[in-house]
C-alpha cells in the first residue's frame, strides 16, 4: 500500500460519522427529532462554544483526566507489578493468585455504595474505583504476557550465559509486552467506563457532574455534549496506546509496514 | 582418484587433546533409562556426527555436553578454555532467536558477558558477513526465510568462537536445498575456525559427508563408532561416501533391511 493510499483508507474511516451527523442535522431542523430528545448538532456545538467560554469546559475536562491518569497510574502500576511478581515467582503466585482470582469476580462498580461510605464523595472515591477497575485487565495480563513466554527462549537465554537481569530484560519483558498492550487498552475501556459512572452518581466537578448539572436544569444540548466528549477522549487515549504499541512492537509482524500488500 | 584422498589421512598426526569425555554417564527419567554407561571421548577439533532412531537419547546427551542438564551416573569432563571464549555452544533445530531484537542484535546475543556492546555489534557485523547475510543486520528476524534464520542462529553460536559447538539436528526443518547449502556453510566454517563440532542428525548422507567419526546411537549405548577418513571437500553421491552410509544404515537398521 502506498502512502497516498494508506491517507485515503484513514480517511475514509470519518466517512460514516460525518454522515450521520449530517442526517442528525437534517431531522432536526426537519423536526422529525424534537428538540427535547436529541438536540440538532448545531445546537450542541453552540452549548460547546458556551461552556468554552465560561471556563467551565477547561476545568471540567481537566479534573476528569486527572482522575483518569492517576487512577490508571494507581491501579495500573499496582496491576503491572504483582503481574510480574507473580509470572516471574511461583511462591508470590501460590500466596496472592488465589486471593486476587476471587476478588477479580467482584464488579467494582457494586462497591460504589460502599466506597461512597468509606470515602464520601471526595476523589479518593473515584480514584478508588478507577484504579481497582483498570487493575485487573493489567494484572491478569501482564501475568499471562509473562507465562506465555516461549520457554525455547528462555532455554537460550540462559545457554548464552544471560543472567537473571539480563533475562528479564531482553527475553521476558519483550515477549509479554504484546500481551501487556492488551491489558492496557482493555484497560482504558474500563478507565472511562467507571469515571462515567462514578462522576455521575456522585461527585462536585468533572464531566459526569457537568451531565448531572444540566440535566437537572434540563440543559439537554450540555448533556450531549458532555456525552460526546467522554467518547472524544476515549478515542484520544486509545489512539495514544495504538500510538505507543506501534513504536514498542515495531518487531511484531502485525505492526511491519511491509512494501507490498 | 578416490585412492590417494583415503590414503592421505593414514599418517595420523599425534592425537589432539580432549575437547571433552563422557565416563560411563547414564541417564534416567522416572523407570526410563535413556542413555546407559556412555563412554565417548571427542579430541579437540573432530567432527562428530550422532545418529540414531528417534527417541534413542540424542538430545538428551547433546544437553548433558551443554551442561542443561546433569548425569545420574559417571562424569563429563571438559577442556578449559581461553578467557573471552564461550566453551560451548548449542545450536537447536528451531532457530530460537528473539523476535524483538534485530538480526544484528540477535548475533551479539553470543558475545553476552564476552564483550561489551559496541564491540559485539561490530563482530556480529563481521560475522554475519560470513555466514552469507552481508546488509542484513537490521532487518527483524520475522522477515527472513527458515534458512536464513537458521544462519543467524549459526553465526550467534559461533561469534563466541566456542570450542565446542553442539547441533542438534539444526538442519532438520530446512527443504532439501536450503540444507544442502548449509552443510556446505559449516563443512566451510567449521573448516577455518578449528573447533570442536557435534552434530546430532537423522540424515545418514549429512553425518557422512560433514563428519571425520560418527557415533550411533542404540538403546541408549554407543552401538557403532565409524571412523570416516574421506579428504574434504566431500560431494554428495561420491561413490565413497555410499560405502560409509551402508555401514551405518545397516547398524540402525540390521543388514536385512537394506
Ligand atoms: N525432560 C524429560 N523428562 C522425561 N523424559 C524425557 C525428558 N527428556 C527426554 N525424555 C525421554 O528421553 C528419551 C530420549 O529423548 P531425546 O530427546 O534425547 O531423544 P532424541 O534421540 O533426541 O529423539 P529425536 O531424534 O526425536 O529428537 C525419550 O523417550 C524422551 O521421552
Ligand atoms: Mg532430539
Amino acid at each position: 500500500m502506498t502512502a497516498g493510499s494508506n491517507r485515503f483508507g484513514a480517511a475514509i474511516g470519518w466517512l460514516l460519522p460525518i454522515l450521520i451527523l449530517l442526517m442528525w442535522e437534517v431531522m432536526s431542523r426537519l423536526g422529525v427529532i424534537t428538540e427535547n430528545v436529541l438536540p440538532a448538532p448545531t445546537e450542541v456545538f453552540a452549548a460547546f462554544l458556551r461552556v468554552l467560554k465560561s471556563g467551565d469546559l477547561a476545568r471540567n475536562i481537566g479534573v476528569s483526566s486527572w482522575r483518569a491518569l492517576t487512577g490508571l497510574a494507581i491501579g495500573g502500576s499496582i496491576g503491572f507489578a504483582l503481574g510480574l511478581a507473580n509470572g516471574l515467582s511461583l511462591l508470590s503466585r501460590n500466596i496472592t493468585d488465589t486471593t486476587l482470582q476471587m476478588v477479580r469476580n467482584v464488579p467494582h462498580l457494586a462497591l460504589i455504595p460502599l466506597v461512597i461510605l468509606w470515602f464520601g464523595i471526595d476523589e479518593g472515591a473515584k480514584l478508588f474505583l478507577v484504579a481497582l477497575g483498570v487493575f485487573f485487565p493489567i494484572y491478569v495480563n501482564t501475568l499471562l504476557g509473562i507465562q506465555t513466554v516461549d520457554p525455547q527462549l528462555i532455554e537460550m537465554g540462559r545457554t548464552y550465559g544471560m543472567d537473571r537481569r539480563a533475562l528479564f530484560l531482553r527475553v521476558i519483558l519483550p515477549g509479554a509486552l504484546p500481551s501487556i498492550f492488551v491489558g492496557l487498552r482493555y484497560a482504558l475501556g474500563i478507565m472511562w467506563l467507571t469515571l462515567i459512572v462514578a462522576e455521575t452518581i456522585s461527585a462536585s466537578a468533572g464531566l459526569g457532574y457537568m451531565a448531572m448539572q444540566a440535566r437537572e436544569f434540563l440543559m439537554i444540548d450540555v448533556v450531549v455534549l458532555s456525552i460526546l466528549i467522554y467518547a472524544l477522549l476515549g478515542k484520544l487515549a486509545d489512539s495514544f496506546v495504538r500510538l505507543l504499541e506501534r513504536l514498542c512492537l515495531q518487531w511484531h509482524p502485525a505492526f511491519q509496514k511491509t512494501a507490498r500488500s | 582418484m578416490a585412492k590417494p584422498q583415503l590414503r592421505s589421512v593414514e599418517t595420523a598426526p599425534a592425537p589432539a587433546p580432549p575437547a571433552f569425555s563422557f565416563q560411563g554417564v547414564s541417564r534416567r527419567f522416572g523407570a526410563k533409562s535413556v542413555l546407559s554407561n556412555i563412554e565417548l571421548t571427542v579430541p579437540q577439533g573432530e567432527f562428530v556426527a550422532i545418529i540414531g532412531k528417534s527417541g534413542c537419547g540424542k538430545s538428551t546427551l547433546l544437553r548433558l555436553l551443554a551442561g542443561l542438564d546433569q548425569p545420574d551416573g559417571g562424569q563429563i569432563s571438559r577442556a578449559q578454555t581461553q578467557p573471552g571464549q564461550s566453551s560451548i555452544r548449542i545450536m537447536f533445530q528451531e532457530p530460537r532467536l528473539l523476535p524483538w531484537a534485530r538480526v544484528v542484535d540477535n548475533v551479539a546475543v553470543g558475545l553476552t558477558g564476552l564483550a561489551g556492546r559496541a564491540e559485539a555489534k561490530a563482530r556480529a557485523h563481521d560475522l554475519l558477513a560470513q555466514v552469507g547475510l552481508a546488509g542484513r543486520d537490521g532487518d527483524w528476524p520475522s522477515v527472513l526465510s527458515g534458512g536464513q534464520r537458521q544462519r543467524v542462529a549459526l553465526a550467534r553460536a559461533l561469534i563466541g568462537q566456542p570450542s565446542v559447538l553442539a547441533l542438534d539436528e539444526p538442519l532438520g526443518a530446512l527443504d532439501a536445498l536450503t540444507r544442502i547449502e548449509m552443510q556446505h556453510l559449516l563443512g566451510r566454517i567449521w573448516q577455518t575456525q578449528g573447533f570442536t563440532a557435534v552434530l546430532v542428525t537423522h540424515d545418514v548422507a549429512e553425518a557422512v559427508i560433514l563428519a571425520d567419526r560418527v557415533i550411533v546411537l542404540d538403546a541408549g549405548k554407543v552401538a557403532l563408532d565409524l571412523a570416516i577418513p574421506l579428504a574434504r571437500p566431500r560431494r554428495h553421491g561420491h561413490p565413497d561416501l555410499a560405502l560409509y552410509e551402508q555401514k551405518i544404515l545397516a547398524q540402525l537398521f540390521g543388514d536385512e533391511a537394506i
